[in-house]
């Protein structure tokens, strides 16, 4: 007998350090999937990897007003990616923006988002990425203009534009506005494109989510807190999850550089964060619903603009969008009561205009629809007509756009 | 009996009174119902405006004929403009974020059309340099290592499955600087590339001789591609699999 259960002892043993590994397996694998998750949440796929590159190997140029950055290797190759570093040091980069050596990180990487994100999520993101397969691809040097190629001058811009701090909850709202406010402040880091950027390349805080032209591509990112831009004051939050999730929705469809959030990341966040970030978008909305119409009577000429827009409404929109502006939502979105199309800045109108687009294709809406670009068809004077009348036409309270600016943006850059 | 029912006409009238009203009121508020139609025809709406509405091509000289071409031929069109291999702004920014597999049935939606064919174009160029084209076209350039365009996308140029393109329907335009896109580097498939090799062998005068040959060919008799592997090719291609 008791040689027996000394027989049996190794195997008893065996037996537990078995299911021990098998429990540290499932640790780890649920620590990699959040991390995965949260990588997904951050978007990094988007800038660290390169058009035809290896995933997460960098290499992305970034074109800025100061010159342009190549994005870095963050893929576990000890010599050329962050293999080396410890889960301190990805924390410190996160948190600080700091390299290892404590050299200063280029603001391009939104450090003042992700120091909202708690030192758990940090943690489980270098896990993730530790676990990718590493690639060995040295890192491109930067190309900045003098004087914006010293590193020196960063410290500069973190004085007046990065508050180092983890994301503190505000007790008196909901657990959705909270972890809402969290994916959106932190990881989600929309306000680098929905702040507007100044001459230093910096954002300021007292206008945060107040909206903004994003530099070098041309797009118009909304105001999040005003109604009369991308306020989703009075969207419901299933339009609000429709348009993050699926990219497209009753009120309206994502393009540009937004298709390329919600194709890259939103489409991957569960329910519950989805509603999260609605709910917090939603109380972003400061004041009421937009004011109704308030266009001066029509000069002779702006009559005239607006009797050639139709014109061309009918002719070249109409089949779509239909008469009065209502589309075939979600696919055909309507132009009539579209806050994008009535914003101050007419730049995301007159370039759908030029160059259509395609919404993201999502596992929501895997087969988008696309609308046709008619640079090559209509002049200059056209493009303005057929806005201004979009614009201005059904209760639409835009303002009147010239040639000139429809001819500015013939020659923004695509991609 | 008519009193009985008095009350019951009058609030009849009063609830529909109210209604009528507010539908002449705000006809504009009504909420669309109506759909997109759940075609693919109306999905690539987008592309109608530059490649016709069955992809026929249109009046620009620059934009080819999708319709017809094997899908495989295609799909790799739309993936390289996705991924920023095959460079035009316009298509790029288009197709950015789209998934391979809607790309795949994009692809085999303009491979399943057969709209009619354009009238050949009448050949701004000399008899000697049609014929100088031709000869390239059905029979290459054996001295110079030169193959026929005819031994990989067939007799009649209606291309192979999956991935070599018809040269039909195409204008001389479009066809030169597609090859000129080959010989200078600017267009580049998967390797071993083996029209950046043809291409790399010809001269603008060749290519000028066979874009105006090719465009000046009438419709086929039949627009469709070769079966897989049917075409015995002079060389291999990264694209398509032998």
């Amino acid at each position: 007998m008791p040689r027996t259960l000394k027989a049996l002892l190794p195997a008893f043993a065996a037996m537990l350090l078995l299911i021990g590994v098998t429990q540290a397996n499932a640790q780890d694998a649920a620590l990699l999937k959040k991390g995965e998750y949260l990588a997904r949440a951050g978007d990094c796929i988007a800038c660290h990897t390169a058009r035809e590159g290896k995933t997460f190997a960098g290499g992305l140029p970034m074109k800025t007003p100061f010159g342009t950055l190549y994005t870095s290797n963050i893929t576990p190759d000890p010599q050329t990616g962050i293999g080396m570093w410890t889960s301190d040091q990805f924390f410190q980069m996160m948190h600080n923006g700091r390299f290892p050596d404590g050299g200063l990180v280029y603001p391009a990487m939104p450090f003042g988002s992700y120091t909202k994100v708690t030192r758990e999520d940090s943690d489980a993101i270098y896990a993730y990425l530790r676990s990718i397969p590493p690639v060995k691809q040295r890192n491109r040097e930067h190309d900045l203009k003098f004087p914006f190629n010293n590193r020196s001058l960063i410290l500069g811009w973190r004085t007046l534009f990065f508050r180092e701090g983890e994301f503190k909850p505000d007790p008196t709202k909901s657990a959705d506005w909270n972890r809402g406010a969290y994916l959106v402040e932190g990881l989600g880091h929309c306000g680098m494109c929905h702040t507007a950027i100044n001459a230093l390349g910096g954002s300021s805080e007292s206008q945060a989510f107040e909206g903004g032209l994003i530099p070098m591509q041309n797009w118009y990112a909304p105001s999040l807190t005003s109604n009369k831009e991308a306020g989703l004051g009075d969207w419901t939050i299933e339009e609000i999850t429709d348009y993050l999730r699926k990219g497209v929705s009753t009120r309206g469809a994502v393009y540009g550089p937004m298709a390329e959030v919600v194709y890259n990341s939103l489409q991957y966040l569960d329910d519950e964060d989805t509603r999260a970030m609605a709910v917090y978008l939603k109380s972003l909305a400061q004041g009421t619903s937009p004011e109704k119409a308030s266009i001066p009577l029509p000069s002779a000429e702006s009559s005239l603009l607006l009797s050639l827009g139709k014109q061309i409404y009918d002719r070249e929109c109409a089949s779509c969008h239909g008469a009065v502006g209502l589309g075939m939502p979600p696919h055909y979105p309507p132009l009539a009561g579209n806050q994008s199309i009535q914003m101050v800045s007419a730049v995301n109108a007159i370039r759908m205009v030029l160059n259509g687009g395609y919404p993201p294709g999502t596992s929501g809406n895997p087969m988008p629809y696309g609308m046709p670009p008619f640079a090559h068809r209509l002049s200059d004077d056209e493009v303005a007509a057929v806005v201004t009348y979009i614009r201005t036409s059904w209760g639409n309270r835009g303002e009147p756009v010239s040639a000139r600016q429809a001819n500015e943006l013939r020659a923004a850059t695509l991609n | 009996m008519t009193l009985r029912f008095l009350p019951i006409l009058s609030l009849l009238a009063a609830i529909a009174m109210p209604l009528g009203a507010a539908q002449a009121q705000a006809p504009l508020q009504a909420p669309a119902t109506e759909r997109a139609p759940d075609t693919m025809a109306a999905r690539v709406l987008a592309c109608a405006s530059c490649h016709g509405a069955e992809g026929e091509g249109t009046s620009d000289i620059y934009f080819p004929r999708l319709a017809g071409k094997p899908a495989g031929y295609l799909y790799n069109q739309l993936v390289a403009f996705r991924d920023g291999r095959r460079k035009y702004p316009p298509m790029n920014y288009l197709l950015d974020f789209l998934p391979d597999e809607y790309l795949k049935k994009i692809a085999e939606h303009f491979a399943s059309l057969r709209p009619p064919f354009p009238p050949p174009a009448v050949p701004t160029v000399s008899k000697e340099i049609l014929a100088r084209g031709e000869s390239i076209a059905t029979a290459g350039d054996p001295q110079r290592g030169v193959p026929a365009c005819a031994g990989c996308h067939g007799a009649t140029f209606g291309g192979m499955e999956p991935a070599i393109p018809g040269l039909l329907g195409l204008r001389a335009s479009y066809i030169s600087a597609q090859l000129g896109g080959w010989r200078y580097g600017t267009r580049t498939a998967a390797v071993p590339d083996c029209m950046q090799i043809v291409a790399g062998l010809l001269t603008e005068d060749d290519v000028k001789a066979v874009a105006a040959y090719l465009s000046s060919r009438p419709a086929p008799a039949d627009p469709s591609f070769a079966k897989q592997g049917s075409l015995p090719m002079p060389l291999s291609c990264g694209s398509e699999p032998n």
